[in-house]
């Protein structure tokens, strides 16, 4: 995935003289995601910067309202709250309040999630903050190719996009797509197709979930599972779509329980698909924790295959909806 | 030519004199409206500031980048915003700079290099580096000015911005515009040391000019844009001044008790920068009835505006929820 990202960098910037790459560490590059481009590129589209996330998010906004394409790179989603005012006051709000004098394309990109005992500070995963902010797109690649085609959709938007690369698990295999490969956004894509239940997975979670599928599977519980890709939007159209299949969802989400997107996408089920569901719709997240550093407590929190397989089983035995 | 920025020549004068007035007579005007209850928000005026705004952006261009202060209805007209445009706006009316969608705290004219007033104390400070860094990368001479307030240099921000922008010399003009209050609360609570001693360490040239003096601020800001256009990096600049009305005007509604005393406020009035600068005219010979004629022209001018912005028509809730995002609105 983060070769595909790489790729993604080289043929955007190479496309758009206007991109700008900036942020900590993007010379060197500790992801790799933007190795090789400060050397291609130059000094003025590819540079470090000191460790000031505040006034980064704020100078995104300054160059994109001036006309450029900045590219900020934060490394981890963590830091995003240490920038998380202009993200939220300005990046999200401009546009409106402007009344659509100002366009804002700019792409912010971090890792995120836990697994790697990284613990609290460097595990988080923040996407249901801004999720709720309005006006920034939201991107979740779980694949290498979609990593690319999505990337490639968030530089070429006139608006926000925070593009969060799955970072313990992130160098996740997979076939890109030859030639200029785009992924639109708000299009959920089947990851698999199945009959008895409806599994959304967002991100690092669809490999979970494939996992997962694979156990049932040999218990005779066929689970389509669904990678949403975007956040914001999101495809509610083709959450349903599946659901109407299925009649039973399941939402697999690494961000904490709690006003998760697992919420949002349960509460789109509720209120939209109430009349399909055969039984409630599950949750699959981390507790309302901070993640714990020791391997042992963070596999305590952290969901896996078994997890979701058991939700899945306990829904399929749940018969007072039937 | 390189300027001479010793002292305004009579008609820059007689230009920057003019702009102070249409900032005066929109404030007077907008201020009884929210006495009047005509408005919906509260207004945070710019009156007895006007110097600071108009004497630095006297020097900028359409090409050249602002950002403001949520007290920002002065840098917007200084940078040349269209009064009824503005006006408009803070009425809530489709008609408005923003089409009623920004209001008072936002008025933001991208196509004149106005990036907005901003609502966030300090939020203006990374975005006119960034607006610099772009000018810096465009490489055309074009300047990015951020004024701010003497309670927004105690952001962390402020710091970053000058860290930043010494390092890549980038040319941005960071104006602190020094009225010596952060809403209640008086500078010597909220600031150790001198704002302006806070260059120097990050390699940033200093320059202080009175601001109520729109004379010694054009003198003093040609200067300190001279050096930010040479492409030696930014600089700071120290307006002092201050607002002869509230924090917002809505406060005689809320605050228990004055936080400044008459004399404080008396001793700033007699300072004003409209006097000031009419008797700057008058020194330089301009006659007494000329000087009455451009305030006629000017209050007459904003009067029209005001009567035609009251009666423009509200905004469409239907545009709401495409506005977000550029995709919904094409």
């Amino acid at each position: 995935m983060i070769q595909a990202i790489n790729d993604a960098m080289f043929e955007e910037m190479e496309r758009d003289p206007r991109i700008v790459l900036f942020g900590e560490d993007v010379e060197i590059s500790m992801f790799g995601d933007t190795k090789g481009l400060r050397e291609r590129f130059g000094p003025d589209r590819v540079r470090d910067t000191p460790i000031c996330e505040a006034l980064l998010t704020g100078m995104a906004v300054g160059m994109a309202a001036a006309g450029w394409r900045p590219v900020l790179h934060m490394m981890f989603a963590n830091f995003m709250y240490t920038g998380f005012d202009a993200i939220a006051n300005q990046m999200a709000k401009l546009r409106l309040m402007t009344g659509g004098q100002m366009k804002l394309p700019i792409t912010i990109m971090a890792g995120f999630g836990g697994g790697r005992s990284t613990a609290a500070q460097h595990s988080d995963c923040p996407y249901p903050l801004f999720m709720n902010l309005g006006g920034v797109h939201v991107a979740v690649p779980s694949n290498a190719g979609d990593a690319k085609g999505l990337f490639k959709s968030a530089v070429r938007s006139d608006d926000p996009v925070i593009f969060l690369e799955p970072g313990g698990r992130g160098g996740e295999m997979g076939e890109v797509p030859d030639g200029d490969h785009l992924v639109p956004f708000g299009r959920a894509s089947v990851r698999r197709s199945g009959i008895d239940v409806t599994i959304v997975a967002i991100s690092a979670m669809v490999k979970l979930a494939e996992q997962a599928a694979k156990q049932l599977a040999q218990d005779g519980i066929e689970a389509e599972i669904l990678d949403p890709r975007t956040l914001v939007p999101l495809d509610e159209d083709g959450i349903l779509a599946s659901l109407s299949r299925t009649g039973r969802l399941v939402v697999v989400d690494e961000a904490r329980d709690r006003c998760s997107a697992a919420s949002q996408i349960a509460a789109v089920a509720a209120d939209r698909g109430f009349a399909m569901l055969k039984g409630p719709v599950r949750r699959v997240t981390v507790p309302d924790v901070c993640m714990p550093y020791a391997p042992v407590l963070e596999r305590s929190v952290y969901p896996n295959a078994e997890r979701i397989a058991d939700v899945v089983r306990e829904l399929l035995n749940c018969r007072d909806y039937q | 030519m390189r300027n001479d920025y010793h002292n305004p020549d009579p008609e820059k004068l007689v230009a920057m004199f003019e702009r102070m007035l249409v900032i005066r007579e929109t404030e007077e005007y907008l201020g009884a409206q929210f006495r009047a209850g005509e408005l919906p928000a509260g207004v945070h005026l710019y009156i007895g500031q006007e110097a600071s705004g108009v004497g630095i952006c006297a020097h900028l261009g359409d090409e050249d980048w602002i950002t403001s202060t949520h007290r920002g209805h002065g840098h917007f007209l200084a940078k040349g915003g269209d009064p009824y445009a503005m006006i408009a706006e803070i009425h809530a009316k489709s008609d408005g700079i923003c089409g009623g969608f920004g209001g008072t705290m936002h008025v933001a004219d991208v196509s004149r290099g106005i990036l907005g007033a901003n609502g966030i104390v300090g939020g203006g400070l990374g975005i006119a580096t960034g607006a610099a860094f772009a000018a810096k990368l465009e490489g055309n001479g074009k300047v990015a000015v951020c004024f701010f307030g003497d309670g927004a240099a105690n952001q962390g921000t402020f710091m970053e911005a000058m860290n930043v922008a010494s390092l890549w010399k980038l040319p941005l003009l960071l104006v602190c515009e020094h009225n010596g209050w952060s809403e209640f609360t008086r500078s010597e609570v909220a600031t150790s040391g001198r704002i302006i001693d806070r260059a120097s360490p990050f390699n940033i040239p200093g320059f202080e000019a009175d601001g109520n003096d729109v004379a010694d601020v054009w003198r003093v800001s040609g200067r300190a844009l001279e050096s930010v256009r040479s492409g030696e990096g930014p600089a700071l600049l120290v307006t002092y001044t201050y607002r002869t009305r509230g924090h917002v005007e809505a406060e005689v509604n809320f605050l228990s008790q004055p936080y400044r005393s008459e004399e404080e406020v008396a001793s700033w009035v007699a300072k004003d920068p409209i006097e000031r600068g009419a008797a700057l005219l008058a020194q330089g010979g301009i006659a007494e009835e000329e000087i009455s004629a451009i305030r006629a022209r000017v209050k007459a001018s904003i009067a029209e505006m005001a009567k035609r912005a009251g009666s423009a028509a509200d905004p469409d809730p239907a545009r709401v929820r495409s506005m977000m995002f550029s995709a919904a609105e094409a």
